[in-house]
């Protein structure tokens, strides 16, 4: 089994070395051939595993492959854990890839009209993006197959940088640049959380092997640690925070979440990838992963619980009132990933990676449904300048109307269990803030339906409102475009109902993912659970559905039957639409406090630190200081004989004086 | 205050008076020759103090040779002496205050509290057969081998050292290099006296102006 | 009786003469050398009152060597003076400033 590993993980790494390095020798298409049959093996291969454990044949495997060093008793060593549940990401993370693969050659068909004429980072740019895209599989298997936390921080820096890479993939476009340094500049934040808690479990532990620390876990539950002073630390609260902090930067979770919005500016088809379906997930693999950490610290799990819930509701808010068709889908991903996080506040770790999975397919859908609008629209990306879409695009409409309705969690789409699922156990959770939780997660379901279908009805339906050049050109997409829509919309249907009583309430995940029995909150569902058919009817009498359909009755009402009451609305509720609008201020207060705090810093540093005191004061000063000495000795040195004599003699009388007194 | 003594403070008062024109003459050849009172009153002294040799050698090798160079190097090198003392008071103060330091201490260091009679008393006077020189030669002949070797290497060195720095060979005189003059030989290096044939006399055609200035010549 | 501290403190008077003599002279390059001379007499007289009260030829034999090397010293230092004074037509001190930084 361990061949077959390898070569899920190597197989995309291959095509993106040779893509990358070879790019301008094998040509465009030799580049998206290599690289998608590298990742389509590794799909495959991933599928064949994943049934393996569907049908119990496959044991789990935990082992080292490459041992890197030994030092100071600790092992770093490159190894694989795949069980249950790395083999359910395995899965979601090489398909959605290969989707977004196949996808790709349609979108990146006409790259060289985004670069300026003669541009050298634009020459071979289509099998750039290939190369960075395979890279970005390869990045994110190793980070979900690792076994240990040294190769879980390899994977999780290393999707950060591919992100880097293709945010700020049109390099020339200023925008780029800048989200991407910001997504740099505010992962760095989470990841310096989460290496310090790697640090922490290294010290603690002794060693970095996910099977060793988890064992060790509860003998240190009640440890204490003083971090700060006198203060005393619960070692697993300060784990968990510190690990959830890195979670938070990755997974764009309130405060950390700014960068996500703005990382838009990169393609398309890496939006879906990465910045919804797979890297922005890692945080809530991480999470689960780490369930037997989490369960020890009451504290940190009502943490993440809080976080999560605030970044569902108030992010999903903020998409209300986007105009750009990426930017609402973006929002959307925020308030879900909040939704996942919470769910794991709850300890419904299963519930939490089960929306991930469905969240997978449907947001990815979504974007790149998203993005076969924009390539429709030729590159216009304001909602303001579409509508009426449906006849032009059908197959893209009939897409994402499927994944808006997974989103919204309609009865029976995917969407409606895990939704449902996790709205329900933060209900049930006794945890700390769960009572807050649970309201915000519930109202966060209104206002998902709400701009979830204001952006359906905006973009497909009511009035044509783009010029009439777009119009004429519109048509539907190529077969490359619109079959990885197809192929997403079907598990964006059904993977719910079928999986959602293996995963949620039998025991796929049993000996995966560790929850105290009195935090269990899926167990007591379980108890109420009767098959997929009682699940939706039960849940189309509870509150979310109906709120979710008040949501989609209301943005019916507000865009189709009566288009001006959105902008009395708007005058009506100036303030909180400039909120909104202003996403609550937070980019502004980083600018002004981050940005132009370090800037202020850096400034100080090199007016007064380096050009005053280092190199004025020390450098220059000290050569001037030798300068200003030498200019007073060497009036001593007249260069006259009987000068020389005379000192000479002095010191003599000097030193006699010295010799006769003492 | 028997003779000795009396020729003491006689001897020493030359010496200091001697050493004090040194340093205050205006013209150096004075100065040279106070230097030699100085130096015949010191020797004089080291008589007294029974070491005769040294004393005649300080008068011999000091006063004969060293001193008299020194008359020969101003008289040779024709020094302007009016201008030579101009800056005299100007220094005087400090030199005072200097010397009377160094005075002083040396005084509080070698006074009679410190080498008085009671602490180094007067050695009997030698027997009218010690000779000085003897026991000097016995003692620098054979501890003192090696430094007394050593020494006349120094003034060899010294020897060889002022005659390089001073030697120079003008390259305006005309002198005959006898060294050279031994090896010439016959036919090269000698002159040989050449019959050059008589050119005839050549008349140009037409008188012009260049060939009458040739013609003169 | 002539004690040995007279003798020391002739030398002493002696050497702040020529102490004094090397401040006050600052024209004539070859009082200086003078001035020396007169420093190692007063050095030579220390030496041979010492070995007279203490009974040890050894500094005579010191006063040996200090003639010689002192006399080695005087003939290089005159030929340095006359090398000197051909080139620079002077053996002003006060004119003599090329070891200036």
């Amino acid at each position: 089994m361990e061949n077959i590993y390898l070569t899920i993980v190597l197989a995309p790494l291959l095509g993106s070395i040779v893509a990358g390095f070879f790019g301008g020798r094998i040509g465009r298409a030799g580049a998206h051939w290599v690289t998608i049959l590298g990742v389509g093996l590794s799909c495959l291969l991933s599928l064949y595993v994943l049934k393996g454990f569907v049908d119990g044949s496959l044991p789990v495997f935990d082992g080292a492959v490459y041992t890197w060093m030994v030092s100071g008793g600790i092992q770093f060593e490159i190894g694989f854990l795949v069980d249950q549940l790395t083999a359910l990401m395995m899965a979601v993370v090489t398909f959605v890839s290969l989707m977004v693969h196949i996808y790709t050659i349609g979108y990146m068909a006409d790259d060289e009209h985004n670069w300026p004429k003669g541009s050298l980072a634009g020459k071979n740019s289509y099998q750039r993006f290939f190369s960075y895209i395979s890279l970005f599989t390869f990045s994110m298997l190793m980070l979900v197959m690792s076994n240990n936390f040294l190769q879980l921080f390899f994977g999780w820096e290393a999707v950060g940088l591919v992100s880097y890479l293709l945010i700020g993939f049109w390099s020339v476009r200023e925008t780029a640049i800048f989200a991407n340094l910001k997504a740099f500049l505010v992962n760095r934040v989470g990841d310096f959380g989460f290496i310090l808690g790697i640090a922490a479990v290294a010290m603690y532990f002794h060693s970095l092997d996910y099977r060793e620390v988890f064992a060790l876990a509860p003998q240190l539950a009640n440890v204490q640690i003083q971090v700060w002073g006198d203060t005393s630390w619960s070692l697993m609260t300060t784990i968990g925070v510190l690990l959830f902090i890195g979670a938070m930067g990755k997974s764009a979770q309130v405060p950390l979440h700014v960068w996500l919005p703005d990382s838009m500016e990169g393609p398309t088809p890496i939006s879906a990838l990465i910045h919804a379906a797979t890297m922005v997930t890692a945080g809530i693999f991480m999470v689960a992963r780490m369930s037997p950490l989490y369960e020890l610290s009451e504290t940190a799990l009502s943490f993440i619980m809080v976080i999560g819930a605030t970044t569902a509701f108030f992010m999903g808010l903020i998409g209300l009132v986007q105009n750009d068709i990426k930017r609402v889908v973006a929002y959307s991903t925020l308030s879900q990933l909040g939704y996942m996080i919470t769910a794991l506040g709850a300890s419904a770790y299963a519930a939490g990676i089960f929306h991930l999975m469905t969240h997978a397919f449907f947001k990815a859908l979504l974007f790149l449904a998203a993005g076969s609008v924009i390539i429709a629209m030729h590159h216009d990306q304001d909602i303001r300048n579409m509508g009426g879409l449906r006849k032009y695009l059908p197959i893209t409409w009939i897409t994402f109307l499927l994944g808006s309705l997974a989103l919204i969690g309609f009865p029976g789409f995917s969407g409606f269990f895990s939704k449902d699922a996790i709205i329900e156990a933060v209900h049930l959770s006794q945890v700390g803030g769960s009572g807050y939780a649970s309201i915000l997660l519930t109202l966060g379901v209104f206002v998902t339906a709400l701009y979830s279908f204001r952006l359906y009805f905006l973009v497909f339906h009511g009035q044509e409102r783009m010029d009439e050049h777009t119009r004429h050109h519109l048509h539907e997409t190529p077969a490359v475009v619109w079959v990885p829509l197809v192929l997403l919309a079907i598990p964006s249907v059904f993977i719910g109902w079928l999986s959602v009583e293996a995963v949620l309430f039998g025991d796929w995940f049993k000996g995966v993912i560790l929850v105290a029995p009195h935090h269990d909150v899926l167990a007591q569902m379980g108890a109420g659970y009767h098959g997929q058919a009682g699940f939706v009817l039960h849940g189309m009498l509870a509150l979310p559905f109906w709120l979710a359909m008040g949501g989609l009755a209301l943005a019916w009402y507000i865009y189709m039957v009566n288009p001006a009451i959105a902008a009395y609305l708007m005058v009506r509720f100036g303030t909180l639409y400039r909120i909104l609008d202003g996403k609550y201020g937070f980019d502004q207060m980083n600018m002004a406090l981050f940005a132009g705090g370090s800037r202020g810093l850096g400034k100080l540093f090199w007016k007064t630190g380096d050009q005053q005191l280092i190199d004025g004061t020390l450098i220059n000063g000290s050569a001037q200081g030798v300068g200003w000495i030498a200019e007073r000795l060497r009036t001593i040195q007249t260069g006259y004989l009987y000068h020389y004599a005379i000192a000479m003699i002095l010191g003599l009388v000097v030193l006699l004086t010295v010799f006769v007194t003492f | 205050m028997g003779f000795e003594k009396f020729l003491f403070y006689v001897l020493a008062a030359t010496l200091i008076a001697a050493a004090g024109m040194v340093v205050t003459r205006r013209n150096p050849v004075h100065a040279v020759l106070f230097l030699v009172v100085a130096f015949f009153s010191s020797a004089m002294l080291w008589m007294l103090l029974e070491a005769e040799f040294l004393a005649i050698s300080l008068v011999l090798v000091y006063v004969g040779a060293v001193l008299v160079l020194f008359l020969f190097v101003i008289m040779m090198l024709d020094v302007d002496i009016a201008t030579l003392k101009a800056q005299f008071i100007r220094h005087l103060p400090l030199a005072l205050v200097v010397g009377v330091i160094m005075l002083v201490e040396i005084f509080l260091v070698v006074g009679p509290g410190n080498f008085g009679g009671e602490s180094f008393p007067n050695p009997a006077p030698q027997g009218p057969d010690y000779n000085n020189t003897r026991e000097l030669g016995l003692l620098l002949y054979s501890s003192y081998l090696y430094p007394f070797e050593i020494a006349a290497v120094i003034l060899l060195v010294a020897i060889v050292a002022a005659i390089r720095l001073t030697l120079r060979h003008r390259p305006d005189t005309k002198y005959l290099d006898p060294s050279k003059q031994v090896y010439v030989r016959k036919g090269p290096d000698r002159v040989q006296l050449i019959r050059v044939p008589p050119e005839p006399r050549r008349v140009p055609p037409t008188a012009t102006p260049t060939s009458g200035v040739e013609d003169e010549a | 009786m002539i004690e040995l501290s007279d003798y020391l403190m002739l030398g002493g008077v002696l050497f702040a003469i020529s102490v004094a003599g090397i401040f006050i002279n600052r024209k004539n390059l070859i009082v200086l050398l003078m001035c020396i001379e007169l420093m190692l007499l007063a050095v030579n007289t220390n030496f041979i009152a010492f070995s007279h009260f203490l009974g040890d030829m050894s500094g005579q034999i010191f006063v040996f060597f200090i003639l010689t090397v002192a006399a080695a010293e005087a003939a290089i230092g005159l030929a340095i003076l006359v090398v000197l004074f051909r080139n620079r037509r002077t053996i002003d001190v006060e004119d003599l400033d090329a070891l200036k930084g």
